[in-house]
């Protein structure tokens, strides 16, 4: 590294060793799809910012912490790149990748930082990995690695499967990126809102993943929530014009301050009403209100904002009796008419029947009914029964819960069940 | 610039069917002169039909000849195209503009170039 850069000493290996952790959480992924654009390859780009990091705790150790962290890993990851270029003998055009390289290496380059390039190259980043070509398991895998910065391992055990399945997949999906030439870089206007949606997709499944966990796993699945949501901010600070984007993050974070609140001590399930608001996250709260406003006020509804919106009028009412009822049930009909599903209908039809009576809830639950594709989907059952029992239809309330509890693959969600179903029996 | 091959399946269909998608051959013309007008044609082929395949397998020096396809398959794989892209989205916006993705499957298959071959024998060689 040249003269010019000041450093601070360090004493002692420890203080070194929290400096390159601190740098890897902070930094790697910016210096990741940097280096992705100048040597084109996903893995030879990884394998050298992994070097970079792994070199930086002894000359750190030694030589003090740089002051600017992220341009010394971007610098020594560039150079390990073209040490391994030049022994790599498999790569096709390792002659050009090299020449572009070693001009990048240039002395006078390589005291230019590129500060507006480095968000680009996220957001570059950020497409490829979501990239419709790669399987959708993979898309999820890549964007948790490469921007996430989880091991293997972690992503493994995150999706309950096993490490090498995983670490299959993504050798697969980077292999596939550079074999077919996936391109590295942001679609252009015309695909821009498609590829978007991809993109948005992709963080909420990472999202949905951590936040359905309510047992086991929950420590480890619980990082995924957080994954999402940095993401997700991450994604709003690259593309702060558009809605959907503080959409999903305002929806995220919303959920995400209820998470605690959603196991009891024992481990039991509690509903939303049920739940101690002393354990909500006032400050993410706050956050997911924000995000929401600034979706809003970019003025183009879509169908992450309206189901942000209907979980802020889920945290604002205080218990079942003073929600918004109606308000949410016109929301999920402006979802339906926007993006219309059957999940929606179903969650439509809970909601009219707090705002309009069970009966009017049991009405739009009719043709959910006889939809083939939904008769084994757990949640219509147990919204069925408790449409039932609160129009005094024990007797096929009964029988719903039990369709619904055969259904349930969670145990906590199941207890909950036979709970509901015991009560009813006492009454 | 990169080839890819794009590989047209379609299920077969009665002969009214298959009438009817004969009647769309300008719309074939047209794509073959716009992919050549933008520079990324380099060529194309339609196949004769399932029945007339013939397959060729060399074991132990003697050339063993059947009738009938390599592999009997609901979607039988009827032409091609090769084409010169950027990158792999230019080849998928092209796939989609191909008629028969309407009612078959077209499979974009990035093809190897010369250097990707010779960078695979000289790991090889390096192994052995």
């Amino acid at each position: 590294m040249s003269g010019s850069v000041e450093r601070r000493p360090v004493r002692d290996g420890q203080a070194a060793a929290a400096a390159v952790a601190q740098a890897f959480r902070e930094e790697r992924a910016a210096v990741l799809a940097t280096l992705i654009r100048h040597v084109g390859d996903f893995q030879l780009a990884e394998d050298a910012v992994q070097d970079a990091f792994a070199s930086a705790i002894t000359a750190w150790q030694r030589d003090g912490v740089p002051a600017k962290p992220g341009a010394w890993i971007t610098v020594v990851a560039r150079r390990r790149a073209i040490d391994r270029l030049r022994r790599d003998r498999s790569l096709s055009d390792r002659a050009e990748r090299l020449a572009d390289l070693l001009r990048l290496d240039a002395p006078e380059q390589s005291e230019m930082i590129e500060e507006g390039a480095i968000g680009d190259d996220r957001l570059r980043l950020i497409f490829t990995c979501c990239h419709p070509a790669l399987e959708q398991s993979a898309r999820v895998a890549l964007t948790l690695r490469t921007l996430g910065g989880l091991t293997t391992g972690e992503i493994a055990r995150a999706f309950l499967v096993a490490e090498p399945t995983m670490g299959k997949r993504i050798v697969r999906a980077k292999r596939k990126i550079a074999d077919a030439h996936i391109p590295y870089r942001v679609p252009a206007d015309e695909e821009l809102p498609e590829r978007l949606r991809g993109v948005l997709r992709v963080l909420y499944l990472i999202f949905n993943e951590g936040y359905s966990a309510t047992e086991g796993e929950q420590l480890v699945r619980g990082e995924l929530c957080s994954e999402a949501i940095r993401l997700g901010l991450l994604l709003a600070k690259l593309m702060p014009d558009e809605p959907e984007v503080w959409g999903l993050l305002g929806l995220m974070l919303l959920h995400d301050a209820r998470r605690g609140a959603r196991v009891d001590a024992n481990g039991h399930y509690v509903q939303l009403d049920e739940q101690d608001r002393a354990q909500w996250d006032e400050a993410r709260i706050g956050e997911g209100m924000h995000a929401l406003e600034r979706s809003i006020r970019l003025r183009r509804p879509g169908e992450y904002q309206l189901q942000a919106a209907i979980t802020a009028l889920h945290v604002q009412g205080s218990n079942t009796a003073g929600t918004d009822w109606k308000q949410i049930a016109e929301l999920y009909g402006a979802l339906a008419k926007l993006d219309p599903s059957p999940v929606v209908e179903l969650n439509r039809a809970a909601a009219v029947g707090f705002a309009d009576g069970p009966q009017a809830g049991l009405e739009l639950l009719e043709p959910l009914l006889r939809d083939p594709a939904l008769a084994r989907y757990q949640p219509m059952h147990a919204t069925h029964a408790e449409l039932l029992r609160r129009a005094g239809d024990r007797e096929r309330a009964v029988q719903a819960y039990e369709a619904a509890i055969a259904l349930s693959a969670n145990a906590v969600e199941r207890r909950e069940l036979e709970r509901r179903l015991r009560g009813l029996s006492a009454g | 610039m990169s080839q890819y091959m794009l590989l047209l399946y379609a299920p077969e269909v009665n002969e009214a069917e298959q009438a009817q998608r004969e009647t769309e051959l300008p719309l074939w013309q047209e794509l073959t002169e716009s992919l050549q007008e933008a520079g990324l044609y380099v060529a194309s082929g339609r196949l004769h039909a399932v029945p007339s395949a013939t397959t060729v397998r060399v074991r132990g020096g003697d050339a063993e000849i059947t009738d009938g396809p390599f592999a009997v398959t609901k979607e039988i794989l009827g032409g091609y195209f090769l084409l010169e892209c950027r990158d792999l989205d230019e080849a998928l916006r092209q796939a989609a503009r191909v008629p028969l993705a309407r009612y078959g499957s077209v499979e974009v298959r990035p093809v190897m170039e010369m250097s990707e071959f010779e960078a695979l024998y000289e790991a090889a060689a390096g192994q052995a």
